[in-house]
């Protein structure tokens, strides 16, 4: 028996120093979902390419990952590389040292300024994650509906209003599949999704951040207006339609147009019985250009604490590469590569997406990057209130005006932009 | 000779010796109480005396969180709101609730066939998890698909129908009605319970002395069955300013439409944790939950000084 023991033991030891000219990085992930595409397509890529580095993806559930990192982080069991949520919850990990700085890292020119805005510190210096994927903004509609109603897909919001009024009048289809009862798609994909036309994407963006313009400037308050216009249009009752409900009467073929987020795309087409149509949001004239919300959405980080800084930091620079953007943008449809590579999709739909980006102006929602932060105590921030007043003035319980003062009234309390 | 007075003295030594038997007992019961009831509490309401820098670190701030709770532009509404909304929540079970429950458990004690069928069917939605509940009630009362519209136009009430769950004005009391739908087996067993203990003796006494049915109720069976009546009140109380778990399953933690739904439990849960973009502030959400501790003890002391002891108990 202790001989067996003591065999065993050194089998063991045997084996574990055998293993050590391998190493091994762990990924820390949110992404569930993502657990199958790691484990066949992206770890046997790269471990292809670097036969000597063992790469395991680890996630923890969406809503625990945060608490779960940050415990991990402070305890020092935390893996190798961390999956970076955008903005304010990794810029705090960066400014207590447990995300390391990668500023320098070769292949972070394949990234645009944007792409990389939400993983910088607050002057731009600093780069902590690589971006990995972005989501982007626009409309769906159901081709079969728009053949049958003799619809043209429509460029301006003139054309936009007449499509909504022709489905109206036939009476047959819901014009928007839209509620507001959940509040965040009346902000996410309504108010970021057509309002990048009227502030014009970064430039309006940019100038939020400076205080050179005000959500009760015209842009914002004619955003809302928009919003407002399309009431008239979207299912009974849509005050307590969910996510969830508009998401099925659009894929039963019940609503001719569904505002939405390319993440849709791998429902839609699974559960879709028809041909599904995309379009970019409509613009005031003919030929305007046309600004997209191509929001930064997940990013890989490398824990500042790591045993193997030069493997995750090879891994890292392999996700600057081509062939990292491609599969991965392959793998999970409707997500996008952030880098500047020319990439072809498999998926048509997603292709059409990414197309977007040649035509027009991409940007990101302008809630995300420093404005929400909030006072910090607990009062509503920006976000909050932009979910709050969309679908208040959807509800016609608040006017656009009422709308933008109400915001930027919360907003002037505690944001003093740099002068 | 024998001195009485020896005899009565207790014995010194006996008297002395600690019985240590009783620590025993207690013990289980004190620890875990201490440890997950006393001491959480105690380390809450300290943490609301706190706040955090932006430097990470905690410094003593006095009332400081409990004078921006109630006076700050952004935050005060919000309090205000969510305890105001939290009152009406509260008077509609009152009103609703307990009169209904008290009206079952009569109609259970009285003859017919299938109680004990009703008591564990109207007793059912208790057991059932809220996100069931929550579930169920969304869909029938769904504008899209729901069976509440057809229902409604069934009857010929159709044009009555509201998507009352959207509707700032309706949202809350149709959780509340939702929320009493679930627990209206709690109030109506307690009373079943009180109205069965009432001894036939009484009511037959009565009878004979030409008591009506209703002189029998409201002469005989209410007053004794008024120490039920405050249990259940104040279970009421301190259940729905506890309550969260069902408007959370069915608006979320923001509480819409522009926070008509929004009660002391979501809006700690929306301090405490935060929420999408909003980091959680602990020591602003402990003020929060300290707030709701205050409230609760005041109305449980209101309970024991105004009520529990000025009703008469009377031993059946």
């Amino acid at each position: 028996m202790k001989n067996l023991l003591s065999l065993a033991l050194f089998l063991l030891i045997a084996v574990s120093t055998f293993g050590q000219d391998k190493v091994t990085l762990t990924v820390e992930s949110w992404r569930n979902d993502d657990l199958a595409i790691w484990a066949d397509q992206i770890i046997p890529a790269f471990e292809k390419k670097y036969p000597n580095i063992h790469v395991v993806f680890s996630p923890t559930p969406p809503a625990e990952y945060n608490g779960v990192l940050n415990s991990k982080l402070e305890g020092g069991t935390a893996g190798d590389l961390i999956t970076a949520r955008p903005f304010d919850a990794s810029l705090a990990l960066y400014q207590r040292g447990y995300l390391a700085d990668l500023t320098t890292l070769p292949g972070m020119n394949n990234f645009s300024a944007v792409a990389k805005s939400a993983w910088v510190t607050d002057d731009g210096k600093h780069v902590f994650a690589v971006p990995m994927a972005s989501v982007i903004h626009g409309f769906f509609y159901n081709k079969d509906i728009f053949k049958k109603l003799n619809l043209e897909v429509p460029q301006t919001k003139a054309e936009f209003m007449q499509v909504l009024e022709a489905v109206k009048k036939d009476g047959r289809y819901v014009p928007i599949a839209m509620g507001t009862a959940d509040m965040w798609e009346t902000a996410t994909m309504g108010f970021q999704n057509i309002g990048p036309n009227n502030w014009k994407g970064e430039e309006g963006r940019q100038a939020l951040l400076k205080g050179t313009a005000k959500f009760t400037d015209e842009p914002y308050i004619k955003t809302w207006e928009e919003l407002a216009s399309w009431a008239p249009y979207l299912p009974r009752g849509y005050q307590a339609v969910k996510y969830s409900d508009a998401q099925q009467l659009f894929t039963l073929g019940k609503a001719a147009i569904y505002p939405a987020g390319s993440w849709e795309i791998w429902l839609f087409e699974k559960d879709a019985a028809f041909d599904l149509g995309i379009f970019p949001p409509p613009v005031d004239r003919k030929g305007d250009t046309v600004y997209i919300s191509d929001h930064t959405d997940i990013a890989l980080g490398m824990n500042a604490a790591t045993r193997h800084p030069d493997e995750a930091k090879k891994f890292l620079e392999w996700m600057t590469t081509s062939e990292f953007a491609s599969l991965y943008s392959n793998a999970v449809a409707g997500f996008f590569t952030l880098s500047n590579h020319r990439i072809t999709l498999k998926d048509p739909l997603a292709n059409e997406f990414l197309s977007w980006r040649k035509t027009c102006k991409s940007t990101i929602r302008n809630s995300y990057q420093i404005l929400s932060r909030g006072d910090q105590f607990g009062a509503p921030n920006l976000e909050n209130d932009l979910w709050q007043v969309s679908a208040a003035v959807m509800n016609g319980t608040m006017t656009p005006e009422e709308a933008g003062k109400l915001v930027q009234d919360h907003l002037d309390k505690w944001y003093k932009p740099a002068k | 000779m024998c001195n009485r007075r020896d005899f009565l003295v207790f014995n010194p030594r006996t008297t002395r010796k600690f019985p240590f038997f009783l620590v025993v007992f207690l013990a289980p019961a004190v620890i875990c109480y201490t440890l997950f009831m006393i001491y959480p509490l105690i380390e809450s309401l300290r943490m609301s005396f706190f706040s955090t820098t932006p430097e990470n670190k905690t410094v003593f701030a006095g009332i400081a969180n409990y004078v921006k709770l109630l006076t700050d532009s952004d935050l005060a509404p919000r309090f205000w709101g969510a305890l105001r909304n939290n009152f009406v929540f509260f008077i509609i079970h009152m009103l609703v609730q307990n009169p209904i429950g008290l009206l079952l458990a009569s109609l259970l004690v009285s003859k017919g066939k299938g109680r004990s069928i009703y008591r564990t069917l109207l007793y059912m939605p208790n057991v059932l998890s809220v996100v069931i509940i929550g579930f169920i009630w969304q869909l029938i009362l769904n504008p899209l698909w729901g069976v509440s519209e057809s229902i409604l136009r069934f009857v010929g009430l159709g044009k009555f129908f509201q998507p009352w769950l959207g509707l700032p004005e309706y949202a809350l009391p149709t959780i509340a009605l939702i929320s009493v739908w679930q627990f209206i087996g709690i109030p109506m067993l307690l009373f079943y319970t009180a109205l069965i203990g009432i001894p036939k003796e009484f009511i037959e006494a009565s009878l004979v002395d030409g008591c009506t049915e209703r002189q029998v109720f409201w002469r005989i069976k209410f007053p004794l069955m008024l120490p039920t009546v405050g249990i259940v009140s104040i279970l009421t109380f301190v259940g729905n300013f506890n309550a969260f778990d069902l408007i959370y399953t069915m608006k979320g933690a923001s509480a819409g439409p522009a926070y008509s739904t929004d009660i002391m439990g979501t809006l700690f849960y929306r301090t405490f944790f935060g929420q999408q973009l909003q980091l959680g502030n602990p020591n602003m959400g402990a003020t929060v939950a300290s707030m709701m501790f205050l409230i609760i003890l005041f109305g449980v002391l209101l309970y024991t000084f105004a009520f529990q002891r000025r009703v008469k108990n009377y031993q059946l």
